[in-house]
């Protein structure tokens, strides 16, 4: 739900991709025709504005094929595929969630497509002045972290370990787009979250890079699942993420080619 | 007994009472033990206790006289009054967080007066987590007092003020003790409900060990990593709460 606040933002970088898209041909997708079909994608909340717009690029290319997503923290997501729940590809924010999958036989071969970095975001005013990292071992700044059994919290703990620095936060939040989110309404006064978070928000949102950031690189891996309803899909869907066109899309968002 | 009456009923039980029985059957028993001496059980556990209590007793203060002026008083526009009281039960708890956080955050309608004032900021405060708590679970104190009154008999009061008592005394000394089962009633579904509170809480007041981490945000992340502290998590949870409302039920409502 609290996603819903990031619908603006979505709708701008859609529209500057289609703006833009035409350029590269497709190049990966097959278009097969496969009627009534549908592909059910689990994929990381840091990937929800790219794959919505692969998933668009995707079902025009694959008539009939209805793709569906369920964004959310990869732990989450890697729970419910162990549990069983009905998923054709899963693409998570760190190697330890895949591995969740991976361990229990479900993946045979993720293949890492993109890395994210890390970013300072502040709100647009930046009302505590923050310039660096350092500057969130500050107790008057209010600072919202991922908890740590969550990709993105467990990516800031190795950046402030890396740093030697030590922040209290005030909130360890579910996932990244919630503290996002504690951000944008300028509860709190600093956040680390990926940079791809700060480009999505359009601008709402201040990024600031820290040298640290390099130290707690998060690979992403993706896998079309063994027990996958609909295997042929999700092997062409996992091609065009690792296309060239699907690069361009994830690198025009901010993510870095592996 | 009759058939169409037992079947359905047993059914009913089993639906609820099934998924309990999951949590028992994979609960990790062998090291239930060492977990439950871990020291963030014990410090959610009391978070949420203490929390789930002060915002009943917040919900006592203002949903009983709000229930009065529901059942008694002929207010006009009572019975928009009435929708707009559960509007929290209907609400999804996330979205009751994000309205808090619009009204009462620092950046608030009223929270950006509280900050620049009083320097006082609800978010990430176990105050915040009461205030969750307690605006999830108001309508159920309000409707069961609602209730009580509705179904007391009011020629019990009449004859208290015919016989010169003012509408105050009135309402504490035949009023309140008539309605008092249905208070005690409301009272333990909305500490209950404040207990296992999750979306609100999560919003609005954020999630950090010791100050807004709560057992269902404890059970949520341990979920995340570790399903076997998560379950442990849940038992404590549930064992606790049965507890507590099976001993009430039995001193105060009267139950058999």
């Amino acid at each position: 739900m609290l996603r819903r606040l990031s619908l603006a933002a979505v709708l701008v970088s859609v529209l500057s991709l289609a703006a833009c898209g035409s350029s590269s041909p497709d190049t990966a997708a097959p278009a097969s025709s496969g009627a009534g079909k549908s592909l059910t994608v689990f994929a990381a909340a840091s990937l929800t504005e790219t794959f919505t717009e692969l998933g668009r690029r995707f079902e025009s290319t694959h008539s009939g094929t209805k793709v569906t997503f369920n964004f959310g923290s990869s732990a989450t997501l890697a729970q419910q595929i162990t549990q069983g729940a009905p998923a054709d590809v899963f693409a998570a924010a760190s190697p330890a969630t895949m591995k969740t999958v991976t361990d229990a036989g479900l993946a045979p071969a993720p293949t890492v497509f993109v890395r994210n970095t890390l970013q300072i975001a502040v709100p647009e005013d930046n009302p505590a002045k923050v310039g660096s990292l350092k500057d969130l071992t500050d107790p008057k700044v209010k600072v919202a972290l991922c908890a740590e059994q969550v990709p993105c919290g467990a990516a800031a703990t190795k950046a402030l370990d890396a740093a030697g620095l030590t922040v209290t936060p005030v909130t360890l939040e579910q996932d990244v787009k919630a503290t996002l989110t504690k951000i944008r309404l300028g509860e709190v006064d600093a956040a680390l979250v990926y940079r791809t978070d700060v480009i999505a928000s359009g601008g709402k949102v201040k990024g600031i890079d820290f040298p640290e950031a390099a130290q707690a690189v998060n690979d992403y891996p993706i896998a079309a699942l063994a027990k996958a309803p609909a295997p042929d899909p999700a092997k062409e869907f996992v091609d065009l993420v690792l296309s060239q066109q699907g690069r361009d899309v994830l690198t025009k968002a901010g993510f870095q080619a592996p | 007994m009759p058939w169409p009456l037992l079947v359905p009923a047993l059914a009913g039980l089993a639906f609820l009472v099934l998924p309990l029985a999951g949590l028992l059957v994979r609960a990790p028993w062998a090291t239930l033990p060492g977990r439950l001496a871990e020291p963030r059980v014990l410090e959610a556990l009391r978070l949420s206790l203490v929390t789930a209590t002060i915002a009943t007793a917040v919900c006592l203060l203002l949903g009983v006289p709000l229930a009065w002026l529901l059942a008694r008083t002929t207010l006009p526009g009572r019975r928009l009054l009435r929708a707009l009281v559960t509007v929290p039960l209907v609400l999804p708890p996330v979205v009751g967080g994000v309205a808090l956080l619009l009204v009462l955050g620092r950046r608030g309608l009223a929270g950006q007066w509280l900050y620049d004032a009083f320097g006082v900021s609800l978010p990430f405060t176990t105050t915040g987590v009461v205030v969750a708590e307690a605006f999830v679970a108001m309508p159920f104190l309000v409707i069961a007092v609602e209730g009580a009154l509705r179904a007391a008999d009011q020629r019990y009061e009449e004859a208290a003020a015919t016989l010169g008592a003012s509408r105050w005394t009135v309402f504490r000394r035949v009023t309140l003790p008539m309605v008092a089962p249905g208070v005690v009633a409301g009272a333990v579904l909305c500490w209950a409900r404040a207990l296992g509170e999750f979306g609100a809480t999560i919003t609005f007041a954020g999630n950090f060990p010791g100050r807004t981490q709560t057992m269902p945000l404890a059970v949520y992340l341990a979920l995340e990593t570790d399903p076997d502290a998560a379950i442990v998590l849940s038992l404590v949870l549930l064992a606790v709460s049965v507890i507590v409302l099976a001993g009430l039920r039995d001193r105060w409502v009267g139950a058999t």
